[in-house]
């Protein structure tokens, strides 16, 4: 199936660019951003390795994924201060 | 036949919408506008691949677990992207010089004319002020 071979590797691509941002990113905001889109790309790749291997397993771990996106990055822009 | 043409289309599609925000990440110049891509991929790029998902499995057992994953998903991520927002906006972290039109500008203002004296007031008199201050 090499349709999961190219979405695999535009899925890759896409979180190196997005760690990028993470790693770069000049305030906190930003590389809570980024860490949202790697665990939405993190999502997708959950989803494309249960289309490949035909299960069901990684549903419960794709909700727990988004509990663990929302709550971190509300948490974080809660606490954000202005440093100026 | 045709499923395997649905599934790679939709599958291709979600992973190029996760590619977009990544590239929109990158390129993009303040908080507010690289928020606007990044929004992307959670919401419609999740709705392709669980649509990928059922397509492949058909089964209609399946499709209320994946509208309560996508439903999820559709409630948490703009209450955060929110809350980014207004953090990004409340510590400047935002390029004032690329919006066309600031909103909440006027309503900052119109709260610091309303709030500002009248919060010190209070702190010096109470309410007796605040009642006379109509009254020239």
């Amino acid at each position: 199936m090499i349709v999961a071979y190219v979405a695999g590797g535009i899925l890759s691509l896409a979180a190196t660019l997005a760690l990028y941002r993470a790693v770069r990113g000049p305030s906190i905001l930003d590389r809570v951003l980024a860490l949202d889109v790697v665990l939405a790309i993190i999502g997708a790749a959950l989803v494309l390795n249960m289309i490949v291997n035909r299960h069901l397993d990684n549903l419960i771990l794709l909700v727990t994924v988004s509990v663990i996106g929302f709550i971190g990055s509300v948490t974080v822009a809660r606490f954000v201060t202005d440093r100026k | 036949m045709v499923n395997d043409v649905v599934v790679s289309v939709l599958l291709i599609s979600g992973a190029l919408l996760s590619l977009a925000a990544a590239v929109g990440l990158v390129r993009f110049p303040d908080l507010l506008s690289r928020m606007h891509a990044a929004t992307k991929p959670q919401v419609l790029g999740l709705l392709l691949l669980l649509l990928a998902l059922a397509v492949e499995f058909e089964s209609w057992v399946l499709v209320p677990l994946l509208v309560l994953c996508w439903v999820f998903q559709l409630l948490t991520s703009p209450v955060s992207a929110h809350m980014v927002g207004r953090a990004g906006y409340r510590t400047r972290h935002l390029r004032r010089d690329l919006l066309t039109l600031d909103e909440l500008d006027d309503v900052v203002a119109r709260a610091a004319v309303d709030h500002g004296p009248g919060a010190h007031r209070q702190r010096n008199g109470g309410h007796a002020g605040q009642e006379a201050d109509g009254v020239p």
